[in-house]
């Protein structure tokens, strides 16, 4: 299984990517998180599954509840992994840009 | 950040947008003037022929003129101003070919817009070439190169 392949699949989704954002704020439990969108109870899960698999949220058993809380760590790898690839753009086009302000037409 | 990458998972392609303070004249000019590519690409341009089935040839070389980084492609589209299409194809990769489609746009006199659209040929391959710079490649032989460019001035 290509682990980070499907890390990028679980942001992918919309209805993830608002869990993500929620459990930012907030250690929550499935039943906190569900209450937050209008899809059933199952599908969350569902969703809380995936994020747990691909290790971007944690699961925390407090008493009787697990509480879900999002992976600081992971949710930094990722969105690290696509900056040197942008910052490697960035730079050439900040030197373009520089090179063609001092650019005298030849005459 | 001025440079976006959009990059949707499991599609293979990504767009690269950057919007620049020149002129359109002068963007475009910096992508088909040999001589101002060297300049910011930081690579020797072997061959460059604007124009439909024209073709292009970037090279870096080490101090000992080991190559580091070729790369060359066939241009299908030439709108002066507008748009280039083009493939990209690095050589002596396993990385396959891959289709470019560059349109420039002015935003007002003094600002334009660039955007390139990628597509790669599998999801696998565009995900590896977004990875790439993460493990060195071209960033090292970009690193190095500036460092040889920065020590002849």
């Amino acid at each position: 299984m290509n682990l980070r392949r499907d890390v990028f699949q679980a942001i992918a989704d919309p209805t993830r990517r608002a869990i993500l954002m929620l459990l930012a704020s907030q250690a929550m439990t499935a039943g906190a998180v569900a209450s937050n969108f209008d899809t059933a109870r199952p599908t969350v899960s569902k969703h809380l599954q995936i994020l747990t698999e691909c290790e971007l949220i944690k699961q925390d058993q407090q008493g009787r509840e697990i509480y879900y809380h999002l992976n600081v760590g992971k949710m930094k790898e990722i969105a690290d992994f696509i900056e040197p690839f942008r910052k490697l753009w960035d730079d050439r086009f900040n030197k373009l840009e520089q090179v063609m302000k001092s650019y005298k037409p030849k005459t | 950040m001025k440079t976006k990458i959009m990059a949707e998972d499991g599609k293979q392609e990504i767009f690269i947008t950057r919007e620049f303070d020149l002129p359109l004249s002068l963007l475009f000019k910096a992508y088909t003037d040999a001589e101002i590519v060297e300049q910011w690409m930081g690579n020797k341009v072997l061959k460059m022929e604007c124009k439909p089935h024209g073709g292009y040839q970037f090279e870096t070389k080490d101090k000992q003129g080991n190559v580091l980084f070729r790369a060359n492609g066939v241009i299908h589209e030439f709108l002066p101003e507008k748009r280039i299409t083009r493939t990209f194809e690095m050589e002596n990769t396993s990385f396959p070919v891959q289709l470019e489609y560059l349109t420039f746009e002015q935003l007002s006199a003094e600002t334009s817009k660039l955007t390139i659209h990628i597509v790669y040929k599998s999801v696998t391959d565009r995900d590896n070439m977004l990875k790439l710079p993460f493990a060195q490649g071209i960033n090292m032989a970009h690193n190095r190169l500036q460092e040889i460019v920065s020590k002849l001035k």
